[in-house]
Parts: structure tokens; C-alpha cells; sequence
């Protein structure tokens, strides 16, 4: 019928469908943006007002948060179940413990806290948080690799094997170098390989304590904007589809294999920069045991209670798996146990997570609250 | 020489001590299809509970009665058939018509659940101890310069006693038969009257009790017990899982075989490359038989159902 339209070339069909690079740029600006503006309010409004003990309490609830909602993406979108999340933060955290600790004796000679808020050495935890994270990425893509193959309880031994095998070589490692002259001496090559072993990596500058929890909150907003972007976007949608029936997602056209490694990577990516900033956190450990199985636990036990998929649901229960345990101190040895029971209980009446996928504006309380009542 | 006979004799030791935890994984693999976490602790209280009624009844050292060692070996397994019977029926029955991901998040629940129980005051405790020495230490016999102590062939013997008698239970016997029926198609298997819920609840007993048995002799042979929530127990267990998944899981046969691979191939490695590399090698071999030989060295490749 058409023959008099102009047969466009595939080039330029193909031309006419990719985005605008300005429009990326704009899309990606506004995360960091309102990033941005939360933290800060965070930082000059919140932050001198809460004290030492909560503001403290406050910043490893930012952390669960934000290691929280990367494991959702692998658990609760993809449904990939990954129990050595730990191993990804502590990928990141090492990296950028490293970068920070010899990068400021490089760069100005001592391993001091340097420049104030937003000054040089903050920017360098930045900077080493985000190389962190990529290097989480890239461990990423290895774990996510063996996933085009393995199912379910498979997968999840991989990745408690890639945990402990990121124990097992971070223990190797030698101790930190203290003196200034040997670290300017060294290349970057031995400094990796001298990052405490066993004993941990002490001695990196704490950015982050109470007074300062600005970019804790800032990737915080990050990820969250991302979660929510990436739950609504065709591209979650197709994370759902894997989880729920991964071999109808492949009938349906679905690249199940390119999904799920993007998963694994977007996740690994946030989880490195969590990492990252629980290295820089005042009153922190790093060793290589404090990430190790463990804390992956506490992240699947965050996920889950939530109700995987539900980002909501992940800092409903990150802040309240943070804080409970401040509150009942004297119970401390029972906590465990009632993790324990709580999840078990939980799989056993309520399998989909305290909000299933459905986030605090989706629940149906509200139609029960504010829904037109019957006359 | 004498190095290689000494780390092939430790590797055999090893190797019996996966194999008899390996099967409890392989045999309730076999059956529901999913990793019972729990396992290891299961392997835990084994040694645990042994270590409390040793010194309840005073058995503390060589010079008790020839016959405690085995008869603590018997207590120990039964209440472990005990406990393997009780988590089935708590924690697991109720899902059993649930997404796998749901049953593999409770066994995770249930494994922290007797993990932070056994470090409890009035349970185990948080204090190391040190396992009574009911076996003696002494060698039994020389092989190239190498002594052979009894622990080790008591320790090797009753593994391979209990792996024919398992081999016997599962090929032989009408219970065996039921198992076997079940793994192959359990809907199928109702219909033609087995008791399914029954045969779930016999192999969980049995994976329980040879898991009660791995561990008692792992505390006798290494001396030491630490806490229940400690590493070095979710390490071993697996471990013996990896030996499982690399046999084959669901496979009798290839749980042993695997077993004794993933220990000689700990063994080797930590004396003649580096020692404190032993647990990379042994997951390096899991990604890689999953990788190229998904089913395991001795199990079938599987095609997804839809």
C-alpha cells in the first residue's frame, strides 16, 4: 500500500530510537541532585541536633539501608538468591579503605583527616567509594557468570563460596604500612597487597561519624531513586519476570542471562559503595570477618523480613533490624535466635516478606483507611 | 614418600568424615530437592552432644570402658535422628508445597536458630572445649615410617560400615525402595501407596544420625570443640556439600566418591601448594564442576522440566 513512503535505512531506524545522550545526562543528574539536598539537610539540620549515640545509630541504619536495597535488586527483583553479599561490600570497602588510607599519605603525606566537609579528602573517600564499587561490579560479573547455569540453592552456594573465598584472600594479605617514606616508596601493586590480613585493615581516616553523615545519605537517596527506577522500568520488569518463571521470561523474549548478570552487577556495584563507606564509618571495624558470612545473613534477614522486592519494606526493616538490637542490649544473646524464628515463621505464614512486593503506598491498609466507605 | 603417605592417610581420614556428612545432603537432596542448611549443625550437636554426655557419665579419658566410645556414638546419633525428625516436621512439612527459595531461606532460619541455641548458658556455651579422648592416640600399626593411630582406622572403618549399611538400606530393603521411589516422583509414588511423609521423615532421620556420627568423630580426631555458631562448623559442612555437588547430589555413590576428591584434594593442596589456600581449592572445584559438568561427576545431567 505504502510503496511511496521512503524506505528509511536500518542506520537510520535504529538512529531515530536511541536516546537522547542530553536526556541521559538530565535523567541521571536529578538522583544526585535530590541526593544531594537530602544529605545536606541531613548533614546541617539533622546531624547536630540527634547527639553522638543517635547519630551514630542513624549511620549504620544508612548503611543497612543501602546494602539492603542492592541485595533487593539481585533477591527481591531477580530473585537470584545471593547469601555472600558480604563479600561484594567487602570487595568495596578494602578497595576503597585502600585508595583513601595510601592515597592521603600520597597525596599529602599523612594519613590524617583531611579538609573539612565537601573539602579534598572527602572528596577522595568519593571517589574511592565509586572505584570500590566498580570493583565490586566487576566481582560482579564473575559470580553473576556461573548464574546463566545455576538455579536457585546452586547459585547460593557460589556466592557464600565467592564470600569466603574474599575472606580467605583478604586474610593473605600483609600488614598495613605506617611509615609515610615506604608508602611513597611503594607502588600500587605491593600497596594492595598489604591490607592487614586477619588483624584488619585499621588506621584509614574516618570520614563519616555523626556530625558527618552526608554522603552515607546522599547514596542512600541514590539508591533508592535507582531501585524505584529500576522496579517500574521495562527493564525491572523483566528482573520480575525471571523471578517469577525464568522459563517463561525466556519464551516471552526476555534475555534472561544479560538480566540477571545486570543484576548482579547493579547490585555488587551499590553493595561495594556500602562497603566503601562502612570502611570510612567512625567505630567501625574493618577485618575481613566483620564482612564475612554473617553479615551476609544480616542482609538476607533485612530482604526478607521486608519482603523481597518491596523497597520500602528493605529500610522498614533495616531501620528496625538497626535499632532493636540497641534497644533490647540486655537480650543480646537471644537476638540471633529470634532472627532465627522470626524468619522461619515468617517463610512458614507470611512468605512474601512483611510487605511482599508491594512498597508503603501500594498497601491495601489504605483502601481499608481512606477508601470510600459504603453508604 | 613418608610426606605423601602421611597427607594420603589424613586425606582418608578427611574423606570418610565428608563422606558420612555428605550423604545426610545427598539424601535429602535426593528426596526434596533442596540444600538442608541445617545439616552442619546437625554435625555440631553430633559432637556436642557427644562431648555432654561423656563427661555427664565421666568418661573423660583412655582408661574408660572399651565400650564407650561406641555406646556414646549410638546416644548421640539417636538424639540426633531425634532432632532431624522434629526440624522436618516443624520447619519444613509446612512447606513443603512452597517456592524452593522459601524452604532454602527457612533451612538458613533453622540453621542460625541452633547455631545461637547451642551457644546459650545452659546449652553449650560459648567456651571451646576439649573432647574426652575415648579412642586412644597410640599408633596402631607403621606404614613407610608413618603411624597409623587408632582414632584414624576407627574412624575410616565405621565410615565405610555405615556406608555399606546405607547401601544396603537404600538397594535392598523395601524402605529403600520407597526412598527411591519418592526421589524418582514423589506425586507418583503416593499413588501407588507409599507413605511419603513417612519416607521424608526416615531420611532426614538417617542423614541426621550419620551426621551426628561424622562429627563425633571429628571432635575425637581433631581434639577440639569449638563454639556451635563458629565458622569452622558451617566451613565443614560445606564443604561435605561441595564433596555432594561434585559426586553428584542425589547420588549414594557419588557423595562418597566426592568425598573423598574434595579431601584429597584439600589435603594435597594445603601441604604441597599453600595451606592457607585449602578452602579456595575446594570451592574452585565446585565452580568449576558446575560450570563444566553441572550434575556432578557421577550424576545424570537433568533436563528443566516445564
Amino acid at each position: 500500500m505504502s510503496t511511496t513512503a521512503p524506505v528509511k535505512s536500518l542506520a537510520e531506524r535504529a538512529a531515530a530510537h536511541r536516546a537522547n545522550v542530553f536526556a541521559i545526562i538530565g535523567k541521571s543528574a536529578w538522583p544526585v541532585a535530590a541526593g544531594f539536598v537530602f544529605a545536606y539537610v541531613m548533614q546541617m539540620v539533622v546531624a547536630p541536633g540527634v547527639g553522638d549515640f543517635y547519630g551514630k545509630l542513624m549511620l549504620d541504619v544508612g548503611i543497612a539501608i543501602l546494602a539492603g536495597l542492592a541485595l533487593n535488586i539481585v533477591n527481591g527483583y531477580a530473585g537470584q538468591f545471593s547469601i555472600g553479599h558480604a563479600g561484594f561490600m567487602a570487595v568495596g570497602g578494602y578497595v576503597a579503605a585502600g585508595i583513601v588510607y595510601y592515597g592521603s599519605i600520597k597525596l599529602w603525606g599523612s594519613r590524617d583527616i583531611h579538609g573539612g566537609f565537601l573539602g579534598p579528602g572527602e572528596l577522595l573517600l568519593l571517589a574511592g567509594c565509586v572505584i570500590g564499587g566498580l570493583f565490586a561490579a566487576a566481582a560482579g560479573v564473575l559470580v553473576g557468570l556461573p548464574s546463566l547455569r545455576l538455579r536457585g540453592d546452586y547459585l547460593a552456594i557460589v556466592t557464600l563460596g565467592f564470600g569466603e573465598i574474599v575472606r580467605v584472600l583478604l586474610q593473605q594479605t600483609d600488614d598495613v604500612i605506617l611509615d609515610p617514606k615506604k608508602v611513597e616508596a611503594a607502588s600500587p601493586l605491593e600497596l594492595a597487597d598489604n591490607l592487614g590480613g586477619a588483624l584488619g585493615f585499621f588506621g584509614s581516616p574516618r570520614y563519616l561519624d555523626p556530625k558527618n553523615p552526608f554522603w552515607i545519605w546522599l547514596f542512600v537517596v541514590v539508591v533508592l531513586i535507582v531501585s524505584y527506577r529500576l522496579k517500574y522500568s521495562s527493564k525491572g520488569r523483566q528482573l520480575l519476570a525471571v523471578r517469577e518463571n525464568e522459563v517463561a521470561a525466556e519464551a516471552v523474549g526476555v534475555p534472561t542471562t544479560r538480566v540477571k548478570v545486570s543484576a548482579f552487577v547493579t547490585s555488587a556495584f551499590f553493595a561495594g559503595i556500602g562497603g566503601g563507606l562502612y570502611a570510612h564509618e567512625l567505630g567501625n571495624s574493618l577485618r575481613p570477618a566483620d564482612l564475612g558470612f554473617q553479615k551476609s545473613i544480616d542482609l538476607v534477614i533485612i530482604v526478607v523480613l521486608g519482603g523481597m522486592g518491596s523497597m520500602t519494606g528493605v529500610v522498614v526493616a533495616a531501620t528496625a533490624l538497626t535499632i532493636l538490637p540497641e534497644v533490647f542490649r540486655e537480650f543480646s544473646e537471644y537476638r540471633m535466635i529470634f532472627y532465627a524464628l522470626a524468619l522461619i515463621l515468617m517463610m512458614i505464614l507470611r512468605p512474601k516478606g512483611l510487605f511482599g512486593l508491594k512498597e508503603l503506598w501500594e498497601l491495601s491498609i489504605w483502601r481499608k483507611v481512606f477508601g470510600r466507605r459504603r453508604a | 614418600m613418608t610426606k605423601f603417605v602421611q597427607v594420603f592417610l589424613n586425606g582418608l581420614t578427611l574423606g570418610s568424615l565428608y563422606a558420612l556428612i555428605a550423604l545426610g545432603y545427598t539424601l535429602v537432596y535426593g528426596i526434596l530437592r533442596f540444600i538442608n542448611f541445617a545439616h552442619s549443625d546437625i554435625v555440631t550437636y553430633g559432637a556436642w552432644l557427644a562431648f555432654v554426655f561423656a563427661t555427664a557419665i565421666g568418661w573423660a579419658g583412655t582408661d574408660s570402658p572399651a565400650f564407650a566410645m561406641p555406646f556414646i556414638l549410638l546416644m548421640s546419633m539417636a538424639v540426633c535422628a531425634a532432632m532431624g525428625f522434629t526440624i522436618e516436621r516443624l520447619a519444613y512439612r509446612p512447606l513443603r508445597q512452597a517456592p524452593r527459595l522459601n524452604v532454602l531461606i527457612t533451612a538458613i532460619g533453622v540453621s542460625l536458630f541452633l547455631q545461637n541455641a547451642g551457644q546459650l548458658k545452659w546449652v553449650f556455651g560459648t567456651q571451646p572445649q576439649a573432647m574426652p579422648k575415648l579412642l586412644s592416640e597410640q599408633a596402631l600399626f607403621t606404614v613407610a615410617n608413618v603411624k597409623v593411630p587408632i582414632v584414624d582406622v576407627w574412624i575410616v572403618v565405621l565410615a565405610f560400615v555405615l556406608l555399606f549399611l546405607l547401601q544396603y538400606l537404600v538397594y535392598q530393603t523395601r524402605m529403600g525402595q520407597a526412598m527411591r521411589a519418592v526421589s524418582f516422583d514423589e506425586r507418583t509414588a503416593s499413588l501407588m501407596g507409599v507413605n511419603v511423609g513417612r519416607v521424608i521423615s526416615f531420611t532426614f532421620m538417617i542423614g541426621s544420625a550419620l551426621a551426628a556420627a561424622g562429627g563425633m568423630l571429628y571432635g575425637l580426631r581433631y581434639g577440639t570443640l569449638l563454639q556451635s555458631a563458629d565458622a569452622v562448623w558451617v566451613l565443614m559442612g560445606l564443604k561435605a556439600f561441595v564433596a555432594a555437588v561434585v559426586g553428584g547430589i542425589g547420588n549414594v555413590r557419588g557423595a562418597v566418591a566426592g568425598a573423598f576428591l574434595i579431601a584429597s584434594v584439600e589435603m594435597f593442596g594445603a601441604a604441597y601448594l599453600n595451606p592457607q589456600m585449602r578452602d579456595v581449592y575446594v570451592f574452585g572445584i565446585l565452580i568449576a564442576v558446575l560450570i563444566l559438568r553441572p550434575g556432578g561427576l557421577l550424576g545424570k545431567a537433568t533436563v528443566e522440566k516445564v
